[in-house]
C-alpha cells in the first residue's frame, strides 16, 4: 500500500484508539494537574494518559523519593544571554499532568534558567546539556524570552541513567523563540518529560522535539497562550529502533482569539519492537474564536516487527474559526519506489536513503538550525546503515 | 553496438490459486539502431515482459534467458541492470516524496556513470531535457512524480531517457493517457533518443497512434505471453486497419 493510499484508507475509517480502548469520555482540559504528587497514584497502565506506555519499567521515575544523582548541567550562549538557578516555583507556567512530572518536579531542587533579555536578537543558538550521569535523576529548566527577542536555544539530553524532567517556555510578546529538545540517551536510558509553553501576544514559538536514542523516551509538550496572535509550531522527528518506546504527547490549548498551531510529528521504525507513539490533543475553547490549528502526525514503518500507535484529538467549542483539522498516517515501506529508483541505476541501499531522507525532508527543512539538521541527517544515516544489516543478516538467516 | 536477447522466457507471477504463467517463450532481439514495437491486446503480458526484463521482484522467471551483450541480465539486481545500459519508462511512474526531480536525476546519473556530473554542463542538460519535454525548469524543484499530470509523468520519463542515454529503452505503453500535443513531445523525444543511431529500442503499446510518429523497423504483435507475429511497419497498418481480432482468433484455436 503506497503511502498515499494510507492515508486515504485511514482517513475514510472511523480512527483507532487503539486496541480494546473506547474513545475518553473525559475532555482533555479536564485532565487533573498537580504540583503534588500525591495527588497521582502510581500508574499501573491501564489509565488514559499511560495504556501505551511501558509503565512497568518505569518504577523508579513514579517512587516519590530523592534522585540517586543530579544531571549535569552545562550551558553556553552569545553575550547576553542569562543563566541563573532559581527557586523550582518561581515561574509556574509548568504544572505536572502526571506521575513523573511531579515527581520530577518536586525532587529537582532548583530550576536552571536560560533568559533571553528583551529586545535581544542572538545570532548564534544556545546550548544546554542534560547529562545523565547513569543513576537516578531529576532536573527542571527554565527558558524565558524578553519582549520582542529571538533566539535558538537547543537542549541536549545525553547519558545513561533514568532522567525526569520539566521544561517550562515563555516567549515574551512580540518574540520569536525556536527551543530544539534533543534526547538521545544512550541505549538502556530512560527519559520522560513535560514542557509547558505559553506563548505571548503575537509571538511565535517554534518547538521541535527530536528522539534519536534512549529505550524509553517519553516527551509531553503542553502548549497554553498568554494573549491574541500567538503562533505556534510544533514539530517533532523520531526513528525508533529495535527496543526502543518513542511517545510523543502534545496538548495544545486554544483560549485566546486569533492564535495559530501547527503540529507537525515524523518519525520512522525499524527493528524488532520498535515502537512509537503520537498522541495530538488540541482543544479550542468557546473564547478562542479565530483559532487556526493543524496537527499531522506520518510514521514510516521500514521493518516487520515495529508499531506505530498515532492518535489525533480535536475538540471545538466554537465554530467561529479560520481552521482546524488533523491528519494522521502510518504506512510500510514502499517497494514501488525502491524499485523505481532502483531501475535508474540508484544501488538499493542509497534508494533506501534516499526515500527515508525524503520523508524526512519537509520537517527537517522547517527546523531551520542547521547544526541540528546535519546531526539528524548523520544519526538517520547510521540509523538506517544499522537496518540494512539487520534486513541483511535476516535474509541471510532466511537463506540457510 | 548493444544487443538485448530474449530467448524462450517465461515467467510467472505468484496468485492465492498458485503460480499463474502469463510469459510462455517469449523469443525477442533489439539490436542497437533498431526500433522494435510490440503490440498486443490487454493482458497479453506486454507490460509482464517490459517489468521482467527491468527486474520488478513480483515476477518469477521460470525459464529462458534474456543477455545484453552477452551477459546475463537475469542475475543482476534491478540497479545493476540500469547500469548495465538497460532503461524502462514506466506506464505508471512512482511518486517519491520528498525527493526533488533535480536531487532525484543527479543521484541517477551519478550512479549510471559511476562519477558525479560536472556542475556547470548538467544543470544545462537538465534544463534542456526539461524544456525538450515541455516542462517547465522549476520541476527541478518538485517531488519525484509527486502531484504530476499523468502526462507530465510520462514526459518526465523521457526527461530521464535523454539525460541517462541507456543502450536499450523499453517504453512501457509511454502513450497511454496522453493527449495529441504530449503525445508528439514524448515521441520526439524518443526520436532524439534513438538518431543516436546505436541505441535500440522497444515500444510496448496497445495503439498504433504513436506509430505515427516513432517509426518502427519491426513490429511484433504480442498475444496470450508470446509473440503470435512478426513483421515490418506494415503489420502495424493492417492492426489499424482491423484490430487484434485475427490474431485473437488465432490464439483460441490454438
Amino acid at each position: 500500500m503506497s503511502a498515499a493510499e494510507t492515508l486515504v484508507a485511514t482517513g475514510n475509517r472511523a480512527h483507532s484508539h487503539g486496541p480494546g480502548s473506547p474513545v475518553p469520555l473525559q475532555a482533555r482540559s479536564e485532565r487533573p494537574r498537580s504540583y503534588d504528587v500525591a495527588d497521582f497514584a502510581v500508574p499501573n497502565g491501564r489509565e488514559e494518559e499511560w495504556r501505551f506506555t511501558p509503565v512497568k519499567q518505569l518504577k523508579a521515575l513514579f517512587d516519590d523519593a530523592a534522585g540517586t544523582e543530579t544531571p549535569k548541567i552545562d550551558a553556553s550562549g552569545p553575550e547576553g544571554v542569562v543563566f541563573e538557578t532559581v527557586a523550582a516555583d518561581s515561574l509556574k507556567v509548568g504544572k505536572p499532568q502526571d506521575r513523573s512530572a511531579a515527581v520530577a518536579w518536586n525532587h529537582a531542587g532548583e530550576a536552571f534558567a536560560v533568559r533571553i533579555p528583551v529586545e535581544a536578537e542572538l545570532t548564534e543558538p544556545v546550548h544546554v546539556n542534560v547529562a545523565s550521569l547513569g543513576a537516578r535523576g531529576f532536573s527542571h529548566l527554565i527558558v524565558e524570552a524578553g519582549r520582542h527577542s529571538r533566539a535558538i536555544v537547543i537542549i541536549d539530553h545525553t547519558g545513561a541513567g533514568e532522567l525526569g524532567t520539566n521544561v517550562e517556555i515563555v516567549t515574551g510578546d512580540g518574540s520569536e523563540l525556536r527551543v530544539v529538545s534533543i534526547q538521545q540517551g544512550d541505549h538502556e536510558s530512560i527519559h520522560l518529560a513535560q514542557h509547558d509553553a505559553l506563548v505571548g501576544r503575537d509571538a511565535k514559538l517554534h518547538h521541535v522535539v527530536v528522539t534519536l536514542g534512549g529505550k524509553i523516551v517519553r516527551v509531553a509538550t503542553n502548549v497554553r497562550y498568554a494573549g491574541p496572535g500567538g503562533d505556534a509550531e510544533l514539530l517533532g522527528v523520531y526513528f525508533a529502533e529495535g527496543g526502543q518506546h518513542h511517545e510523543n504527547r502534545l496538548f495544545v490549548d486554544h483560549e485566546a482569539t486569533n492564535c495559530k498551531s501547527n503540529v507537525l510529528y515524523k518519525g520512522a521504525l525499524a527493528g524488532d519492537h520498535a515502537r512509537s507513539v503520537w498522541i495530538g490533543d488540541v482543544l479550542i475553547r468557546a473564547a478562542a474564536e479565530g483559532t487556526d490549528t493543524f496537527e499531522l502526525n506520518r510514521n514510516l514503518v521500514l521493518t516487520d516487527g515495529a508499531r506505530a500507535d498515532s492518535v489525533p484529538n480535536l475538540e471545538i467549542e466554537t465554530g467561529e474559526i479560520e481552521g482546524a483539522g488533523h491528519a494522521s498516517a502510518t504506512g510500510r515501506f514502499d517497494d514501488e519506489q525502491l524499485f523505481y529508483l532502483q531501475a535508474r541505476g540508484i544501488p538499493e541501499d542509497a534508494a533506501r536513503r534516499l526515500v527515508v531522507s525524503g520523508f524526512f525532508n519537509d520537517i527537517i527543512g522547517k527546523i531551520g538550525v542547521p547544526e541540528v539538521t546535519e546531526h539528524l541527517h548523520d544519526v538517520i544515516e547510521q540509523k538506517l546503515a544499522r537496518a540494512a544489516e539487520l534486513s541483511a543478516s535476516a535474509k541471510a538467516v532466511v537463506g540457510q | 553496438m548493444a544487443t538485448l536477447e530474449i530467448r524462450d522466457l517465461h515467467v510467472s507471477v505468484d496468485t492465492e490459486n498458485g503460480p499463474k504463467e502469463i510469459l510462455r517463450g517469449v523469443d525477442l532481439t533489439i539490436a542497437g539502431g533498431q526500433t522494435h514495437a510490440i503490440m498486443g491486446p490487454n493482458g497479453s503480458g506486454k507490460s509482464t515482459l517490459a517489468y521482467s526484463i527491468a527486474g520488478h521482484p513480483k515476477y518469477n522467471i521460470t525459464s529462458g534467458t534474456v543477455t545484453l551483450d552477452g551477459e546475463d541480465v537475469l542475475d543482476m539486481a534491478v540497479d545493476e541492470r540500469a547500469r548495465a545500459g538497460l532503461f524502462l519508462a514506466m506506464q505508471y511512474p512512482v511518486e517519491v516524496p520528498g525527493v526533488s526531480v533535480a536531487n532525484f536525476l543527479r543521484t541517477a546519473k551519478t550512479a549510471i556513470d559511476g562519477e558525479a556530473p560536472k556542475l556547470r554542463t548538467w544543470v544545462k542538460d537538465v534544463n534542456k531535457a526539461l524544456s525538450d519535454l515541455d516542462m517547465d525548469p522549476t520541476f527541478g524543484q518538485r517531488n519525484v512524480n509527486e502531484g504530476f499530470s499523468g502526462g507530465e509523468k510520462k514526459r518526465h520519463e523521457i526527461v530521464q531517457l535523454e539525460l541517462l542515454n541507456p543502450k536499450i529503452a523499453i517504453l512501457d505503453e509511454t502513450d497511454s493517457g496522453l493527449d495529441i500535443d504530449a503525445l508528439k513531445i514524448v515521441s520526439e523525444g524518443v526520436n532524439r533518443f534513438a538518431s543516436q543511431g546505436d541505441k535500440g529500442v522497444l515500444l510496448i503499446t496497445h495503439y498504433t497512434r504513436i506509430l505515427r510518429y516513432i517509426k518502427p523497423d519491426f513490429v511484433h504483435v504480442f498475444v496470450d505471453g508470446r509473440v503470435a507475429e512478426e513483421g515490418g511497419p506494415e503489420l502495424a497498418e493492417e492492426l489499424e486497419a482491423n484490430g487484434y481480432e485475427r490474431f485473437l482468433k488465432a490464439s483460441t484455436k490454438a
